[in-house]
């Protein structure tokens, strides 16, 4: 890379400083760039054209306009899978920042084994889904799961949950707050940076523990809570490994998510036009999500904080 | 600090047993979120070493007696494992290495030289994490076909070595806290641009270097979806495809099972308790000290 800039030197010998080092950042960052055209820009531009097309791989595209489109609000499969994912994201999304934002302040006190509880809290992150879907299945699994069987204890008797129409989208909610590790993690970061002096300061005012928490500690990690937000709505939108794996879509397509009928139809039916035109609405919807989230944000997000 | 709790004690003053109640309470809270969080693990591993007549036993035996060993042997056998695991390796040593070292120039480039345009370009990266990646699936899968690359590990490895945004990210951040007076001591000196990364800035950067390896091995040990699309042939699986195997059958084993599942998360289960210091600050550091 240093050759080309001498090149280029050598032959511009009259550019500017700013215009030199503009040149020496655009050959450091030539990697992205190549990248970004290449395995973003141009297949992200393709897969609008292939939207507007009728494709199975082996012809070439044909054009048929908005068919694809039109044909989404006649399928009956399709609104399906977008009413289970927005299901899934409304209850495992929220959930996921409770549970995370309460293990934190649970994790944040100064109690003997602390940092192997940390750990063991982020342990679950680290682990490839497969492994994670095989333990959960069995876990739930009906007879001898451990679930059921811990049920049974206090006299309980357990659902078929990944079996179950009614109970397998919460089973993969469920199974989904054993990953909350990285919530976790950030939480505890936003609750160690919240300063010592706004607690005392609460304390002199006569501000007991849930004072404390609603007053000072919740509007402080306001941002951490935007971050998993925003995080959390863009990944449970794309929900796919964990049904994949553990219930294909089903019982009666009850866990049958957005990108999962996405990937039959591309890979399944070979309807790559109609998977294309999928991904873009699921692109639009992330988008309009994403935005509404971080605009809202300036009514309840608290930067007292930063300068 | 002891003086505000004092004055805190004569205003309440039931606060001093409310205060040790809380802990109290406040450890149990702790010892429960170490029992959830740790009971997943206990039924695999104690699957793992049940006899098939343990394992589908109702109300289940929580300690196996014998400890069935022979499950792991078995298990290894049941699918390819081996196999399987050098897969996952053919695919995860050039992805780090590619990941390393494209990330690192486009990180040094977006964190050390001041030229227009820099930052403008670097949010057009960070924008591109929020498009969800079924938008590009069926073009790459089109795109890879065309190449004869579908059935290679080609497709799985040769995007890693152009950039990952979020690595990016992490190195970017990483560059800009080390002072800039070092690199211009360095220009003063007759240093290029890639002298000062390599002989300077990178002997400076180990933990990002770490935190990034490590993250990209990881992602490459339990990437389920792109192998999922790419590969074609059974014997060429990696191992995160190749585990689905011991489920084929309408009554898995799941003794068996249990074991290959220990067995698959062990790896990243030993890398993560030795290098966790590098997980954690990699997690906290795309929170939100950007």
């Amino acid at each position: 890379m240093t050759d080309v800039i001498a090149v280029v030197r050598h032959r511009l010998p009259r550019l500017s400083p700013t215009q030199r080092s503009f040149l020496t950042m655009l050959a450091f960052i030539s990697p992205w760039l190549i990248g970004f055209v290449w395995f973003f820009l141009y297949p992200t531009v393709a897969s609008l054209y292939y939207g507007f097309t009728s494709y199975n791989v082996l012809q070439p595209p044909t054009w048929v306009g908005l068919s694809n489109y039109i044909e989404m609000t006649q399928d009956s499969r399709f609104w399906n899978s977008l009413s289970n994912t927005v299901y899934y994201t409304l209850l495992s999304v929220p959930l996921n920042i409770l549970v995370a934002f309460t293990l934190a302040l649970v994790l944040n006190q100064a109690i003997p084994g602390r940092a192997v509880l940390r750990t063991l809290v982020y342990i679950p992150v680290v682990l490839p889904i497969t492994a994670t879907a095989m333990i959960w299945m069995w876990i739930f699994n009906t007879n001898w799961g451990m679930l059921n069987n811990l049920l049974a204890l206090i006299g309980i008797r357990g659902p078929a949950w990944l079996g179950s129409p009614l109970w397998a989208k919460p089973s993969l909610i469920l199974m989904q707050t054993w990953l909350v590790g990285a919530g976790i993690l950030i939480f505890l970061a936003a609750l160690q940076d919240v300063p010592r002096v706004l607690y005392e300061a609460a304390e002199v005012d006569g501000a007991g523990p849930w004072r404390k928490l609603i007053n000072v500690t919740i509007p402080m990690v306001t941002p951490a809570m935007l971050f998993t937000l925003l995080t959390g709505l863009i990944a449970a939108f794309q929900v796919f490994a964990s049904a994949w794996i553990m219930t294909n879509g089903g019982p009666v397509r009850a866990t049958e998510f957005y990108i999962l009928y996405l990937y039959n139809n591309g890979f399944k039916f070979f309807k790559m036009g109609y998977a294309s035109a999928m991904a873009w609405v699921l692109f639009i919807l992330v988008l309009v999500v994403s935005v509404i989230t971080f605009r809202s944000s300036a009514r309840w997000v608290y930067y007292g904080g930063q300068e | 600090m002891a003086e505000l709790e004092l004055t805190g004690n004569v205003r309440r003053p039931h606060s001093t047993v409310s205060r040790s109640v809380r802990r109290v309470l406040g450890v149990l809270a702790a010892l429960l979120v170490g029992i959830i969080f740790f009971l997943p693990f206990y039924w695999m591993v104690s699957t793992s070493l049940k006899t098939p007549d343990q394992t589908f036993q109702s109300p289940p035996a929580w300690i196996p007696s014998p400890f069935a060993f022979s499950n792991y042997p078995e298990a290894v056998n049941y699918i390819p494992f081996g196999t399987y695991v050098l897969n996952t390796l053919k695919v995860a040593i050039p992805s780090v290495f590619g990941t390393l070292l494209s990330c690192s120039l486009v990180g040094y480039g977006f964190a050390r030289i001041n030229a227009p345009g820099r930052n403008v370009l670097f949010y057009i990266c960070l924008a591109t994490m929020m498009v969800p990646w079924a938008v590009t699936m069926v073009p790459l899968f089109v795109m890879f076909k065309a190449l004869h690359w579908t059935g290679t590990y080609l497709p799985l490895i040769v995007p890693h070595f152009f950039g990952n945004a979020f690595y990016i990210f992490l190195f970017r951040q990483f560059f800009l806290t080390i002072p800039m007076e070092l690199s211009d001591a360095a220009t003063i000196d007759g240093s290029s641009q890639l002298g000062i990364l390599w002989r300077i800035i990178l002997p400076l950067s180990k933990p990002i270097v770490v935190t990034v390896g490590l993250f990209e091995f990881n992602r490459v040990w339990s990437d389920y979806l792109a192998p999922l699309i790419f590969l074609q042939r059974r014997e060429q699986f990696t191992l995160a495809i190749g585990l689905t195997y011991f489920l084929d059958r309408d009554r898995p084993m799941w003794n068996l099972a249990m074991a290959g599942a220990t067995l698959a998360v062990l790896p990243v289960l030993i890398l993560f308790l030795v290098a966790q210091r590098s997980f954690i600050e990699g997690i906290t550091m795309t929170g939100l000290k950007g």
